[in-house]
C-alpha cells in the first residue's frame, strides 16, 4: 500500500484511559463504561458541538422553515484507508453529496459504527478524525450516533452509516425524472478516480499509481451552480458506483428520454485510462465520490460550466452531452471512430478479463 | 497513452475505412478469431464503418466462451471444498455452470478469488501453506506462458499445495476446424496479434496454403483493425492467400523464443473439447508428466459430473461464425447477461455479450440514427 495513503497510527497518541485498551472489545459495544469512554475520548472531542453534547436518546435542532430532505447511505469500503481517503471522508461525502444533489443544503448528520472485535482504537480515531474534518469543510455537524461491536471474524473491521437531513432551496426543483429534451448533460470533471484508487490498492490486485480518489463534499460547488442558474437545472446526480454509465441510464429511464454522449468530452485523467486498459475495463462503469452529473436547459449550459469551472472541485468541468427525444431510456455514444455505441447498464462489478 | 492513442485517431480511421470502401468490388466474409477483437470492433463501432459488403464474423478466440462445461463444473466442485482457495481471472466468475457459478460458490462460503496474475496464485500458496490453491487456467496461447510459469515456480519451490486446473486452447486446430467445415462461409481471418506475440506466425503459411486463404496478423486498436481488414479486403480482390503481419510492433515471426521454450517444458499437446462447437483434435495443452503432480483434476478427483447445456443456446452456431448473436431466438430474450444462457453472453469478449452491451439488437439505421442528436 502506498504510503501517503495511510496514516501513521504509530505517532497516534491516545487520551486516557482509551490507551488501556488498544484495540476494539465486546465491552465498547455493551452500552457500559467502555463505550462511554469512547464517546467521550474520541467522538465527542472529535465531533463536538451542541445538539451532540446533549448525549441525549435523540439530537434536537432547529431548521429554517421549509421541506426537508433526508438520505442515509453504509460504507463497506476495503481497504479502510486508501490514496486521497478514507470510509471517513466517504461516509460524510457520500451522504453531503446525495442530499446535495437532491437540491438540499446538507445541515445535520448521524454517524453509526459497527466495528469488528480486534480493530484497532488508533484506526477507529484516524476514521472519526476524517470524518470530523470531512463535516467541518462541508459545513454539517455530526450530531447523534451509535456503536455496536460484532464478534471477530464477523465484520470486516469498521462499517460507517451515515442519515443526514438538510433543507430543500427554495425555487429549486431537481430529480432524476426531471430532465428534459434539449438539456445540456456536463459532468464536473474527471471520472473514474476513485474506483480506479481503491482498485490500486485493493488486496491480491495492487498496482503502482499515482491515483487517488476524488473524494469531496460537492455541496459547495452545486450551491454555485444553483445560485447561478438554479431554475434551469433539471437534474443533479452524484456517479458513485456504477459510475457515469449507470448515472445516465438511471435518468434516462426515470425521465423517459434518451441521452447521446460524446465519448471524446468526457475528461479521463490519463493515468485512470491506462489503469482501466491495463485491467480491462471501462471508466463509465468505474465509480466516484467527488463528482456530480447536470442536466440544464441549454440557454444556461455555458454559464453553468464556467462557474463550475471556477470551483476547485470543477476544473475539468464539460459538457458531454445532449437529452434526446430518440431512443427513450437508452444512453448512446459517439465513439473516437465517429460510430455509434449503446451504453448499457452494467449487471454487477466489471469483472477483469483473461487476456 | 504512447501506443494507444495513435491507434484510436477518428480521422485517420475515416481515411482508411474509406481505402476500404475503394478497393472493395465484392462482398467478402473475413473472420477475426480472438474475442478481443470483437470487442474492439463491437465497441468502436468498427463493423459501421465499412462497406455494407464486408461482413466481420466473429471467432471463437473468447477463452471463457470455449471452456467446456464439464470443466467449469469441475471448477465449481473444486471450488466448494473446505481448505480449497480458489483462484481465477475475474471474468470466469459469473460464466455459468450447469447449477451455479463461481459468485454463487463465493456466497455459499467458498474462498473464490479474483487475480490478476497466476503468479499471485503462487504468493497465496506460499502464504497459505494449510490450503490448497487451485488456479483456473484457461486460456489461448496469450495466457499460456504465464501459466506455464506458475507450475514451474511451483515447482521449483517445492510447493505441495499449488496446483492448476487447465484447459488450453490453441488458435491453429481451430482455424483447421472451421475451414474444415462443410458449412464454412469464412474468406480471411484476422489472426489473433497478443497470440501471435508469444507464438510467432510460422504456424499460419501452411494453413494459408492448404485453404488458400489470406491470413492477417492484426492487433486490437481501431487502427489496427481497420489496417487488418484493408490488407485482408486487398488479398481477396487479388486473389492472393498469404501470411501478412500488420501487427509489426508487437508481433515477429519466430514470437516469443523464451516463452515457447518455458511451454514446452510445462506443456503436452491433447484433444480438447470446445464449448459450442465440440471435439477438436490436438487443439489444446495439458500439463505434461513432468508437471503432473500440479494438475488440479489429478489432484481433486471429482467424479459424478452431469452437464447441461440450455436446449435454446445457440452459443455454437455463434463462435463457427454460422450465426450473428441477434440471430439467435433466445438473444436478448432468455438470454440476457443478467441470466445468461451459454458463456458468449457472459464474457465481455463473447459475441453475443458484446452484441447486447453495445446495443447490437438495434438495427444499422436505428444506431445510426440515435447518435443524430449529438452535441
Amino acid at each position: 500500500m502506498s504510503d501517503h495513503s495511510v496514516p501513521d497510527f504509530t505517532s497516534w497518541s491516545c487520551p486516557l484511559p482509551l490507551r488501556d485498551y488498544p484495540t476494539i472489545v465486546m465491552g465498547h459495544g455493551g452500552g457500559g463504561k467502555l463505550g462511554n469512554e469512547l464517546v467521550e475520548h474520541l467522538f465527542l472531542p472529535a465531533f463536538r458541538n451542541p445538539a451532540l453534547e446533549s448525549l441525549g436518546d435523540a439530537a434536537v435542532f432547529d431548521v429554517a422553515s421549509g421541506r426537508l430532505a433526508m438520505s442515509t447511505d453504509s460504507f463497506v469500503v476495503q481497504p479502510l484507508f486508501f490514496p486521497g481517503g478514507s470510509i471517513g471522508e466517504l461516509a460524510v461525502n457520500g451522504t453531503v453529496n446525495d442530499l446535495a444533489v437532491s437540491g438540499a443544503e446538507p445541515k445535520f448528520l448521524s454517524a453509526s459504527f459497527i466495528l469488528e472485535e480486534g480493530f484497532p482504537v488508533a484506526q477507529l480515531a484516524a476514521v472519526v478524525n476524517a470524518m470530523a474534518e470531512s463535516a467541518a469543510k462541508a459545513g454539517v455537524r455530526i450530531v447523534t450516533g451509535d456503536t455496536k461491536v460484532v464478534e471477530r471474524g464477523h465484520g470486516d473491521g469498521c462499517y460507517v452509516n451515515t442519515a443526514g437531513v438538510g433543507v430543500l432551496r427554495q425555487g429549486i426543483s431537481v430529480g432524476p425524472n426531471r430532465a428534459q429534451v434539449g438539456d445540456a448533460v456536463l459532468v464536473s470533471g474527471t471520472i473514474g478516480d476513485h474506483g480506479m484508487a481503491i482498485m490500486s490498492v485493493r488486496e491480491g490486485l495492487e498496482f503502482d499509481s499515482q491515483i487517488r480518489s476524488d473524494c469531496a463534499a460537492l455541496n459547495g460547488m452545486i450551491a454555485d451552480v444553483l445560485d447561478a442558474v438554479g431554475p434551469s437545472v433539471h437534474t443533479m446526480r452524484d456517479p458513485t458506483r456504477g459510475g457515469l454509465a449507470s448515472t445516465l441510464n438511471e435518468i434516462a429511464t426515470a425521465s423517459n428520454v434518451g441521452i447521446d454522449i460524446d465519448e471524446a468530452k468526457v475528461p479521463v485523467r490519463s493515468e485512470v485510462q491506462s489503469a482501466c486498459e491495463l485491467l480491462g475495463l471501462d471508466p463509465v462503469y468505474v465509480a466516484n465520490e467527488g463528482k456530480a452529473v447536470f442536466f440544464i436547459a441549454p440557454e444556461d449550459a455555458d454559464r453553468a460550466l464556467d462557474v463550475l469551472r471556477k470551483h476547485s472541485l470543477g476544473r475539468d468541468a464539460a459538457r458531454i452531452g445532449v437529452v434526446t427525444a430518440r431512443h427513450p431510456r437508452m444512453l448512446v455514444a459517439r465513439t473516437a471512430m465517429g460510430a455509434n455505441r449503446v451504453i448499457a447498464t452494467q449487471i454487477g462489478e466489471q469483472l477483469p478479463r483473461i487476456c | 497513452m504512447k501506443y494507444l492513442t495513435e491507434f484510436r485517431n477518428g480521422d485517420v480511421a475515416q481515411r482508411m475505412a474509406r481505402e476500404i470502401r475503394q478497393v472493395a468490388t465484392r462482398p467478402w466474409k473475413i473472420m477475426e478469431i480472438c474475442g478481443g477483437q470483437t470487442h474492439s470492433i463491437i465497441r468502436n463501432g468498427i463493423d459501421q464503418m465499412l462497406p455494407p459488403g464486408i461482413q466481420m464474423i466473429h471467432g471463437p478466440g473468447c477463452p471463457v466462451c470455449v471452456t467446456p462445461l464439464a470443466l467449469i463444473d469441475k471448477a465449481l466442485a473444486i471450488a466448494a471444498q473446505p481448505g480449497v482457495i480458489f483462484c481465477s481471472f475475474g471474468d470466469m466468475l459469473r460464466v455459468p455452470g450447469t447449477d451455479a457459478d463461481l459468485f454463487q460458490i463465493k456466497g455459499c462460503g467458498g474462498d473464490v478469488r479474483v487475480v490478476y496474475s497466476p503468479l499471485d496464485a503462487v504468493e497465496l500458496a506460499v502464504k497459505n501453506p494449510q490450503k490448497q490453491v487451485v488456479f483456473f487456467g484457461v486460456g489461448f496461447e496469450t495466457t499460456a506462458p504465464a501459466n506455464a510459469m506458475s507450475v514451474h515456480l511451483a515447482k521449483r519451490r517445492g510447493l505441495k499445495n499449488f496446483s492448476l486446473l487447465v484447459s488450453h486452447v490453441l488458435v491453429p486446430p481451430a482455424i483447421e476446424a472451421i475451414m474444415s467445415s462443410p458449412e464454412n462461409k469464412v474468406q480471411a481471418f484476422l489472426a489473433a496479434g497478443h497470440v501471435c506475440s508469444v507464438m510467432g506466425y510460422w504456424e499460419y503459411p501452411p494453413l494459408a496454403d492448404k485453404f488458400e486463404i489470406p491470413i492477417v496478423v492484426t492487433g486490437f486498436e481501431p487502427l489496427d483493425l481497420l489496417d487488418g481488414i484493408r490488407r485482408a479486403v486487398i488479398q481477396l480482390e487479388n486473389c492472393e492467400h498469404h501470411v501478412e503481419n500488420a501487427y509489426e510492433r508487437i508481433v515477429t515471426y519466430a514470437g516469443n523464443l523464451e516463452a515457447q521454450r518455458l511451454l514446452a517444458d510445462v506443456f503436452e499437446v491433447t484433444d480438447r473439447s470446445w464449448r459450442g462447437i465440440g471435439m477438436i483434435p490436438k487443439s489444446g495443452w495439458r500439463l505434461n508428466d513432468k508437471y503432473r503432480a500440479f494438475d488440479a483434476e489429478e489432484r481433486f478427483q471429482i467424479s459424478g459430473i452431469h452437464t447441461e447445456e440450455s436446449p435454446l443456446c445457440k452459443a455454437g452456431d455463434v463462435l463457427r461464425g454460422a450465426i450473428k448473436p441477434a440471430e439467435c431466438p433466445a438473444f436478448g430474450k432468455e438470454c440476457t447477461p443478467r441470466r445468461p444462457l451459454g458463456a458468449t453472453m457472459v464474457s465481455s469478449e463473447g459475441a453475443c455479450a458484446a452484441y447486447f452491451n453495445y446495443g447490437r439488437f438495434l438495427s444499422a439505421d436505428e444506431l445510426a440514427s440515435a447518435g443524430a442528436a449529438h452535441v
